[in-house]
C-alpha cells in the first residue's frame, strides 16, 4: 500500500510484514518494526496534535521519549489511554489511535482562536486575570479553566490491566544501551558481576541503530549491537530489560524501573501484566542515558514538518522513512550535516544547509559540495510559512553588527534543526549530584558523585563513537571493581567514523521580524516562547525556579529535557547574569511519564487495604446484618429485621440484651499475653492500676496513660497465673499499645524479665451478655463451676467450650451479667454458630456495635478516642479510682502532677440529659453556659456520645465540659441552628447505678 | 529508600522493615517523683531537631522487633553508624570528621 515517504530499501523494519492501523479513524499502513511516529511520517502525516495553550498545529519533533508534541490517545480493549508519545508506540496490527486537544477536527480546531488572541494570554496570564471578582472563582473561572485544561481525555472505565512488581539486587545496573551502555555491560559482565541492563526502547543499541557512517571492528554498528547483545544474553549473570525506563533514582542506589510488558503486542497473554515495576538496589549504577538534541529557537519553529536533525536521521536510517521530499537543514553544529548527507544519498532534495556559523568545517562543506547541496553559512532561519505543514522557510544573514538581513525564502516540506546536544543528566540529578558547567562541551555535565554511580558517554558530555565506547568499557570495569572487587581483561572493540563534531547554540536566535508579533518556542509542550521568559524577568522573576513556575517552561513531562538550556540562556541574557549563576531547575522523577497503575501494582480493589473479618462474618452476612468499618475490621453494626430501620433494630437489640441475652463478636479487641517472673511488675509500671495483689483467676479494668498523663487506652486484664496475664486493648489501639509496651520494656526497663506477645489474631471472642447469659453458655462449658459464688464478676478461668480449651472471662461491657469466651481462632466459627443457635432458645439476639455503644453509654463506660481525645486525664474522666495511689511509678504518674493537669477549669466528663427527653443531641455539638451566647463566646465543651436509651425510654448523652463535675444539676445549653437546647448536667452512669445487675 | 543495618540481626535491610522512633538517648528519669516540672517537660517534649549529624532510635518492626540506635546525617540522609540500645552514644563529632563533614 502507498507509503509515499518510505525509502526504497534500508532500515530495521520488516517490509514483508505490513500492518494496518488507524489514526483518527483513517486507515493507514506501516511495517513491523515501525513506531507510530515513523509509520505516520511514512504516510506523510506530520500534523498529529494541537498545542496546549494556543492550539497551534503540531507535528512530530523527535524520535524518542523526549517528544513534546506527538501525544496521542491509544485505544485498547475498548478504552483509550491519553497522552502516549507516538515516538514510543510500537506499531501492531489493528492499532487504533486518536489525536488530542482539538475540536471539531485536527485540521480545523476552534481552540486555535487562542493563537490569534495570544496577546491576551502572556506568561502569568492566570495570575493576572482570574483575580477578581472573588465570586467568579467557583462558578465562572474554575469551570472554564477546568474544561480547557489538560491534554487528552481521561479513560472512562476502571483500569482493567494488571501491573507487576518485583525487587531485584545487582552488582551493576546500567541505564541505557547505546555504545557506552553496551560496552559498560560487557565489561562489567565479563568480571562475573551480576548486571542489569535496561533501555527504554524496544531494541538495544541506542544511537547505533541509526548510525551508518561508522563501523565498529570493521562491522556495521547494528551488527556489532546484535553480536554484543547475543553475547550478553548468553551470560547467566546478566538480566536484559528492553522497553524498560529507569525513571527514578532514590537514596542508597535504589533505582526504579518501569518495564512495558504487553503494550506493544496486538493480542497479549492475558496473564501478563501491562507493566512491571522493578525496584532495584544496585551496588553500582552506570548512567549511560546519552544526550538529546536541542531545538533552535527561531520564529515559528513549531510548525509541523520541523524536526530535530538527528530524529530525521533516525527515521531515515532506522525506519526507512523520509521526513520530506524537499528538506532544509538548519544547524549550529556539525552532526546535523550527516543527516543532510544521508537524506541526499536516499534521493531526498536537500534544498540547503543553513549553518549559523560563519565557517563550518571545510571537510563538511566539501562533502556537501560533492553531493551538490547548497550551503549557506552565517545564516539563520527567521520564520516559516505554511498552515498545517511547513511549505517554506525564511532565511536571514547574520551581519557583523549583530543584526540580521533578509536572506530570502526557500521552499521545503520539512526542516531539520540542531542547536547542539544536551547530556541527559536527569538520573544523575535525581541521585542528588550537582551538575557542573563544561565550557568545552557547552553543557552541564555530571559533577561529583553523591551516590555510587558514574555517568558515561554522551550523558557525561563525551561525544564521538570511539570515545564513548572506550568510556563505556572503563565505566563498566570501574563499576564492577567497585561493586565486587573483581576485574577481567576483555578485548575492546574499536570504532572508526562517527566523530564528535563541534558547535552548538543556546537561547533565542536573532531575526529581522517584528518581535512583538512572532512566536519562537522554547518549551513546545507548555507553549512557552522566548518572549514569555523575557517577560517573566521584566516582571521581577529573578530565580530560575520562579521563572519556571511563572512561565511553566520545563514543567510537566518535559522536565526541562528539551527546553531547559534554551530557557536558561534567554533568562541569563535578560537577567544580565552569566548562565552558570542563573542555575538549573531540578530534574524530578519520573524521567518519563509513568502510569499510576505501575505504582499501585496489586494494591487496588480488595487488595488496596486488607480487610479483617471476624469469625461471625459469614453468619452476619447470612442473617442480614450490616457492617461497620473499624480500622481494617468489618464489624457487625446492627441486624435489621422485617424492614426495621437502624433506630428500631438497635432499640430491639438493646431491649433483648437487658431482658434476656445477646451475643456479640468481640474478636477485634486487642489481646496481649504478658508472661514472665516480672509480668506483674511490668503491668504495675505500664498501667495506672495496682496489679501485684490481683489474685490469679481475677480480672481488673486497666487504664493506660502516656507519660504526659493523658488516657491512651483501656481494657480488662485477667491474671491467669502468678506469671501470666491476658491483657485486652481497644480494637484500634492494639498495635500502638503493643508497640508502646515493647518500647518501655526494651529501652527503659530492660532489667525486667517479661515476654509480651500479640495474640489478637490467635483468639476468637464471643461476648454473651444479659440475665440469661449463664444459662446460654452452661451446656457447652466444662471443667469449671459457673455459679456466682464460684465465678464472681471480674473473674477469669481456663475451661473447655465444646471440648475446646478456652479462656472464660466473667466481665461486662453492658452492665448485665456477661461472659467473654476466648477460643483458638480456628474454632471461632464453631463457637459462634453454637452460641447463635443456643440464644434463640432463650429469645436472645445477636447484637452489633451500635447496640454495644448504647448499652455501654447507659452505664457510663467510656470509649477511648470517642469520649477522650488525647487531652483527657483519669481525673477529667472521673476515673481517679483507677489510679494506684501508693505506686512508686507508672507511665503518666509524673505527668499527672504537672500544674496544667491539676489546674481549675479542665474539661471533665459528665452526663447530659435534654430537658425534652425526645431530643437527641448531635455528637460534637458545642456546650455553652448562655442560651444565646454572643458570637465569639468560647464553648464550655462538646458532646462526645449521644444515643436514644431504650432502658431509660429517653435520650442520653456524654460530654466534656469545663469544671463539669461541679456543674452537676445545673442547666447548660447546646446551641443549634434550630434553636438552643437546654440540658441538665448529670453523672455519667444513667442505668443501674448500684451495679446490681452485674452481680447475679 | 534507605538501607538500614540492624545490629541485632546483623543484616542490612530496606527502610520499609523499620520504623523511626525519634531522637535517641532521651532517658526517662529513673525517679520521676524527684523530677521537676521543667525536667519532665524537657523529657516529654524538647527535641534538638538537628540539622546534620544526629543519633536516632529505630525499630526493626518487621524483623526482630528490637529497638536500636543509628547515627544519620539529616542533610545527606546517610547513616554513619548503627548500635544496640543501651550502648553509649558514639562521638558524633568524630563520626562527622570521618564522614568529611
Amino acid at each position: 500500500m502507498s507509503q509515499p515517504f518510505r525509502t526504497e530499501k534500508g532500515g530495521r523494519i520488516d517490509r514483508t510484514a505490513e500492518l494496518t492501523f488507524t489514526f483518527d479513524g483513517e486507515e493507514m499502513h506501516g511495517y513491523a518494526g515501525d513506531t507510530l511516529a515513523s509509520a505516520l511520517l511514512a504516510n506523510g502525516v506530520h500534523l498529529v496534535g494541537r498545542s496546549f495553550k494556543y492550539h497551534r498545529p503540531r507535528g512530530i519533533l523527535t524520535a524518542g521519549s523526549e517528544e513534546p508534541n506527538a501525544l496521542v490517545g491509544v485505544y485498547r480493549n475498548g478504552d483509550q489511554t491519553p497522552n502516549i508519545r507516538a515516538t514510543q508506540v510500537e506499531l501492531y496490527q489493528g492499532l487504533q489511535v486518536i489525536s488530542q486537544n482539538r475540536f471539531p477536527s485536527l485540521g480545523f480546531d476552534i481552540g486555535a482562536v487562542n493563537d490569534l488572541l495570544s496577546p491576551l494570554f502572556p506568561a502569568g496570564f492566570y495570575y493576572k486575570t482570574f483575580m477578581w471578582p472573588k465570586a467568579f472563582w467557583d462558578r465562572v473561572y474554575e469551570p472554564i479553566i477546568r474544561s480547557a485544561a489538560g491534554l487528552g481525555k481521561p479513560p472512562k472505565n476502571p483500569d482493567h490491566d494488571t501491573y507487576g512488581n518485583l525487587y531485584a539486587h545487582c552488582d551493576v545496573l546500567i541505564a541505557g544501551s547505546g555504545p557506552s551502555g553496551l560496552a559498560a555491560a560487557l565489561a562489567a559482565a565479563e568480571t562475573g558481576a551480576s548486571v542489569i541492563l535496561c533501555d527504554e526502547q524496544a531494541e538495544f543499541g541506542g544511537s547505533l541503530l541509526s548510525e551508518n557512517s561508522a563501523t565498529i571492528d570493521g562491522k556495521d554498528p547494528a551488527v556489532w549491537v546484535s553480536e554484543t547483545v547475543a553475547r550478553l544474553e548468553a551470560m547467566d549473570n546478566v538480566t536484559l530489560l528492553r522497553r524498560t525506563t529507569a525513571f527514578g533514582y532514590f537514596a542508597y542506589n535504589f533505582v526504579a524501573l518501569a518495564e512495558r510488558v504487553t503494550e506493544h503486542l496486538p493480542d497479549p497473554d492475558p496473564r501478563l501484566p501491562r507493566e512491571r515495576l522493578w525496584q532495584v538496589r544496585a551496588k553500582e549504577v552506570v548512567i549511560a542515558a546519552g544526550a538529546i538534541e536541542r531545538p533552535m529557537v527561531f520564529p515559528e519553529n513549531d510548525r509541523p514538518g520541523i524536526l530535530l536533525a538527528d530524529a530525521g536521521r533516525t527515521y531515515l536510517n532506522r525506519y526507512g522513512v523520509k521526513v520530506g521530499h524537499r528538506v532544509l537543514v538548519a544547524t549550529a553544529c556539525d552532526t546535523a550535516w550527516q543527516a543532510a548527507f544521508d537524506l541526499a544519498d536516499h534521493g531526498v532534495d536537500v534544498v540547503a544547509i543553513a549553518d549559523l556559523r560563519e565557517s563550518p568545517p571545510e571537510s563538511l562543506v566539501a562533502i556537501a559540495a560533492a553531493r551538490g547541496i547548497r550551503v549557506e553559512t552565517g545564516c539563520v532561519v527567521t520564520g516559516t510559512l505554511g498552515r498545517n505543514r511547513i511549505r517554506a522557510a525564511l532565511l536571514g544573514r547574520l551581519m557583523t553588527s549583530g543584526k540580521v538581513a533578509s536572506g530570502g525564502q526557500v521552499d521545503c516540506d520539512a526542516l531539520l534543526m540542531s542547536g547542539g546536544w544536551t547530556p541527559t543528566v536527569s538520573l544523575f540529578s535525581q541521585s542528588r549530584g550537582k551538575v557542573v558547567w563544561d565550557s568545552e562541551a557547552g553543557a552541564f555535565v555530571p559533577g561529583t558523585s553523591v551516590q555510587k554511580e558514574r555517568s558515561t558517554g554522551a550523558a557525561n558530555g563525551l561525544y564521538g563513537l570511539q570515545a564513548t565506547l572506550a568510556d563505556g568499557y572503563a565505566a563498566g570495569e570501574g563499576a564492577a571493581r567497585a561493586a565486587t572487587g573483581k576485574s577481567a581483561t576483555i578485548s575492546h572493540s574499536r570504532a572508526t567514523g562517527g566523530e564528535a563534531g563541534n558547535g552548538g547554540i543556546l537561547g533565542a536566535l536573532p531575526h529581522d521580524r517584528n518581535a512583538a508579533r512572532v512566536k519562537a518556542f522554547v518549551d513546545f509542550q507548555n507553549d512557552v516562547t522566548a518572549k514569555d521568559v523575557k517577560l517573566a524577568v521584566r516582571e521581577g522573576m529573578q530565580s530560575i525556579e520562579h521563572i519556571k513556575r511563572y512561565t511553566t517552561t520545563g514543567m510537566a513531562t518535559d522536565q526541562g529535557r528539551l527546553s531547559n538550556m534554551n530557557a536558561l540562556q534567554i533568562a541569563s541574557g535578560a537577567l544580565e547574569k552569566p548562565l552558570t549563576d542563573v542555575g538549573l531547575t531540578t530534574f524530578r522523577q519520573p524521567f518519563t511519564p509513568t502510569t499510576f497503575g505501575l505504582f499501585a501494582g496489586v494494591s487496588r480493589g480488595d487488595f488496596f487495604d486488607p480487610v479483617r473479618k471476624t469469625p461471625s462474618h459469614d453468619w452476619v452476612v447470612d442473617h442480614g446484618g450490616l457492617f461497620e468499618d473499624v480500622g481494617q475490621w468489618k464489624r457487625a453494626w446492627y441486624f435489621p429485621k422485617d424492614g426495621e430501620d437502624m433506630h428500631a433494630a438497635v432499640e430491639r437489640e438493646c431491649r433483648i440484651v437487658r431482658k434476656s441475652v445477646g451475643l456479640f463478636d468481640a474478636s477485634t479487641l486487642g489481646k496481649i499475653e504478658v508472661v514472665g517472673p516480672d509480668a506483674a511488675e511490668f503491668l504495675e509500671r505500664m498501667y495506672t492500676n495496682p496489679w501485684k495483689k490481683l489474685a490469679p483467676g481475677r480480672c481488673r479494668y486497666g487504664l493506660l496513660l502516656n507519660d504526659a498523663g493523658y488516657i491512651t487506652d483501656d481494657g480488662v486484664i485477667g491474671r491467669l497465673a502468678d506469671d501470666r496475664f491476658h491483657v485486652t486493648t481497644t480494637t484500634g489501639g492494639a498495635p500502638s499499645v503493643f508497640a508502646t509496651m515493647e518500647d518501655y520494656l526494651q529501652t527503659e526497663w530492660p532489667d525486667l524479665d517479661v515476654w509480651i506477645t500479640s495474640t489478637t489474631d490467635q483468639y476468637a471472642v464471643a461476648a454473651i451478655q444479659g440475665p440469661k447469659a449463664r444459662e446460654v453458655i452452661a451446656p457447652f462449658i466444662e471443667g469449671i463451676d459457673l455459679s456466682a459464688e464460684a465465678l464472681p464478676h471480674m473473674s477469669v478461668r481456663e475451661a473447655t467450650f465444646c471440648g475446646i480449651p478456652c479462656r472464660l472471662f466473667r466481665i461486662s461491657f453492658t452492665g448485665e451479667l456477661g461472659f467473654e469466651i476466648n477460643v483458638p481462632r480456628r474454632h471461632g466459627k464453631m463457637m459462634w454458630d453454637t452460641l447463635a443457635g443456643e440464644i434463640e432458645k432463650h429469645d436472645g439476639t445477636a447484637y452489633g456495635t451500635e447496640a454495644m455503644h448504647v448499652l455501654r453509654a447507659e452505664k457510663g463506660y467510656i470509649i477511648v478516642g470517642q469520649d477522650t481525645d488525647g487531652t483527657v486525664t483519669p481525673q477529667d474522666a472521673g476515673m481517679s479510682w483507677a489510679i494506684g495511689k501508693k505506686k512508686f511509678d507508672f507511665v503518666g504518674k509524673r505527668g499527672l502532677e504537672r500544674p496544667d493537669l491539676k489546674a481549675e477549669n479542665r474539661k471533665q466528663l459528665v452526663g447530659l440529659l435534654t430537658r425534652d427527653p425526645k431530643v437527641k443531641l448531635e455528637e460534637g455539638a458545642q456546650v455553652t453556659r448562655l442560651e444565646q451566647p454572643p458570637i465569639g463566646t468560647p464553648a464550655e465543651g462538646h458532646v462526645t456520645s449521644s444515643y436514644f436509651s431504650p432502658a431509660l425510654e429517653r435520650t442520653i448523652a456524654l460530654a466534656v465540659v469545663k469544671n463539669g463535675h461541679a456543674l452537676v444539676g445545673q442547666t447548660l445549653y447546646v446551641p443549634m441552628p434550630e434553636g438552643s437546647i437546654p440540658v441538665e448536667v448529670t453523672g455519667t452512669v444513667f442505668y443501674d447505678k448500684e451495679g446490681a445487675r452485674l452481680n447475679v | 529508600m534507605l538501607l538500614i543495618y540492624c545490629p541485632y540481626c546483623e543484616i542490612e535491610r530496606a527502610e520499609t522493615e523499620f520504623h523511626c522512633g525519634g531522637e535517641a538517648h532521651i532517658a526517662r528519669p529513673s525517679d520521676p517523683e524527684k523530677a521537676t516540672d521543667d525536667d519532665w517537660v524537657e523529657f516529654l517534649y524538647m527535641r534538638s531537631n538537628t540539622k546534620g549529624i544526629a543519633a536516632e532510635r529505630w525499630r526493626h518492626i518487621h524483623g526482630c522487633g528490637r529497638f536500636f540506635n543509628a547515627v544519620r546525617d539529616t542533610v545527606s540522609d546517610k547513616f554513619l553508624t548503627f548500635y544496640k540500645a543501651g550502648d553509649p552514644r558514639p562521638d558524633l563529632e568524630a563520626l562527622a570528621r570521618e564522614a568529611g563533614k
